[in-house]
């Protein structure tokens, strides 16, 4: 029971109709940062928000550290944290006090001591008895880390939790999950920064029409699917590839001076040498040769395109 | 047997009287002046050309009315509000995903806008002693109305907050249907002063019961038998937490 979340064959039809989540399968570790990616509409939300309790499963299974959310929705929810995609907040309330709230809503005995480093943490100590609606967006979505955070949990979902925050900030959230990860707390977030994915995750997985299309650990999906380029940058330009070099497929780019090579870094034997070797037989010249890897982004706009 | 998460049931209720203290001015005024005013125009205006209903002067025969009306539209309008506002802020996420159930979920609403509405009956209580001589011959009966009615009637009200998609509907049972049969319930006389015919009709008013049950608590004269008045109130109260319970087991408009 390594899993801290097992999902087996979950299906969400939306008033009968529209189906959102399709026999979804997936198994979360204990202490990862797992990023789920998809296009908008893709079902993400709906599945953070069935596994949470707010939108019911249609049929199917979720264990939250090996209980039922839905038999033993008081352990499983006691042990979730979550930050929706929406910024909602009781604007006419402080933000001691609605994290306050937060935290007995979870059935935890007040802790001010607590309460007082979490809002330290997220820099919101000195803004502990403004009313919501006067802080600024960034600050906003801080108060809803701030609320998930109050009861300490062990599973946290972060949906979009970088949407609209400035570099700084998004640099500074990077960082604070990283430090949650440490004290043991395994974390889920969605993105559509995909840098944010490659810079945070462990494992990603990926959802396009309510299906888990991949579920990989980052470094090799990367190395599985990223392509890698050799680039060329030729000393004069090329009318045509010579006939001889056709095995290796390549690519003149359009002011014909660049030649691209894709090849599979995972292969023992990756053709460049050969390639090398024939080039200076046919007589092409070139002044510079550099590789390229696939980005988490590339990948990912590979995967979803079907 | 069921463990209740209290420290959800507390923060719910102490977060809802939070804001009702907050601005208690508004939310004690409003009423206090209004039944003011009934004063002034009902007993002191008309009541002065009344003579007596059943031996008691018409200003404090006016008077379990009175509040009757003010617990009635408030605990409706603090229980729909309170449940209906997070909804439309869209924080009922946080109370959706949290490890309660409904129960407690109700407990934190309703027992807080009732606590209001009692608290608020109290208050004009005393406002209506400044103004007529009040006489409470059965305060335990007369306590024992007050609670009951602004639990069911909170209830009624967290009802109409779950429904409502909309303000406009959550003012629409109150003004359409709740302030019409309250008038016509018999705060400012009593039925038998109508014709035969309209008499029967406002048997099936259940505010009319409500009324005649409180005014009864206080000066020992109804227009219907106590036991009746509380038989009614109490089968309003089933009728609620049966369509509450209904609500909750659907997830109806909370939950897709
Ligand atoms: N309450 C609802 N009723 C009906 N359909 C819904 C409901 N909520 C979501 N959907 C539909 O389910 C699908 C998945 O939506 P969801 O919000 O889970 O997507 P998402 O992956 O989170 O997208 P985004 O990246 O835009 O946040 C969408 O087609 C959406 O229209
Ligand atoms: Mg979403």
């Amino acid at each position: 029971m390594s899993s801290i979340l097992s999902i087996k064959n979950l299906n969400k039809i939306y008033s009968g109709k529209f189906q959102a989540l399709k026999n979804i399968n997936l198994e979360i570790r204990r202490g990862e940062i797992f990023a789920l990616l998809g296009p908008n509409g893709a079902g993400k939300t709906t599945l953070i928000n069935t596994v949470c309790g707010i939108v019911n499963p249609t049929n199917g299974q979720i264990l939250v550290d090996g209980y039922d959310i839905i038999k033993d929705f008081r352990v499983t929810r006691s042990l979730i944290g979550l930050v929706p995609q929406e910024l909602a907040t009781d604007a006419f309330e402080t933000v001691w006090d609605t994290v306050t709230l937060s935290r007995g809503l979870f059935g935890k005995a007040p802790n001010k001591p607590y309460i007082e480093e979490i809002l330290k943490q997220l820099s919101l100590w000195d803004k502990k008895k403004n009313t919501i609606r006067t802080l600024s967006g960034g600050m906003k979505r801080r108060v809803m880390i701030a609320k998930a955070l109050s009861h300490e949990p062990k599973v946290l979902f972060l949906d979009e939790p970088t949407a609209g925050v400035d570099v700084n900030l998004r640099k500074d959230m990077w960082e604070h999950v990283g430090a949650l990860q440490k004290t043991g707390v395994t974390i889920i977030l969605t993105t559509h920064y995909l840098e944010e994915a490659q810079e945070m995750a462990d494992r990603v997985g990926v959802i396009n029409h309510g299906e888990i299309i991949i579920t990989e650990n980052k470094n090799d999906l990367m190395k599985k699917m990223g392509r890698k380029q050799l680039i060329l940058d030729l000393k004069n330009p090329l009318t045509e590839i010579p006939a001889k070099l056709s095995p290796w497929s390549l690519k003149l780019n359009t002011d014909r001076t660049q030649l691209t090579y894709m090849y599979d870094s995972a292969k023992e034997d990756n053709g460049i040498a050969k390639l090398l070797a024939e080039l200076s037989l046919s007589g092409v010249s070139y002044k510079d040769i550099h590789t390229k890897e696939d980005s988490l982004e590339e990948i990912f706009i590979e995967l979803v395109k079907k | 047997m069921m463990t209740l998460n209290w420290h959800a049931v507390y923060a719910l209720y102490k977060f809802e009287m939070a804001r009702w203290f907050r601005t208690l001015g508004q939310s004690v005024a409003s009423p206090v002046i209004s039944t003011g005013l009934y004063f002034v125009v009902f007993g002191s205006a008309i009541g002065s050309r009344i003579t007596q209903i059943d031996g008691i002067s018409y200003g404090s025969f006016i008077v379990p009315g009175l509040i009757m009306l003010s617990v009635l539209t408030e605990s409706i309008s603090n229980a729909s509000f309170g449940i209906y506002f997070p909804k439309f802020t869209g924080t009922i996420y946080e109370i959706l995903s949290a490890p309660i159930s409904y129960i407690e979920i109700l407990f934190g609403f309703v027992g807080a806008a009732a606590t209001k509405s009692i608290i608020l009956g109290i208050l004009i209580l005393g406002t209506a002693g400044f103004f007529v001589p009040l006489q409470i011959k059965h305060p335990f009966l007369m306590l024992f109305f007050l609670i009951l009615t602004s639990v069911t009637f909170s209830l009624f009200g967290f009802i109409i907050g779950i429904w409502a998609d909309g303000f406009e509907k959550l003012q629409i049972i109150p003004i359409l249907v709740i302030t019409p049969l309250t008038f016509l319930g018999g705060s400012f006389y009593t039925i038998n002063m109508l014709p035969d015919f309209w008499q029967k009709v406002s048997l099936a008013n259940p505010v009319v019961y409500l009324i005649s049950g409180f005014r009864y608590s206080f000066y020992e004269t109804s227009d219907v038998s106590v036991a009746v008045s509380l038989v009614m109130i109490f089968a309003f109260l089933a009728a609620c937490i049966f369509l509450v319970q209904w609500m909750f087991k659907t997830g109806y408009k909370l939950k897709n």
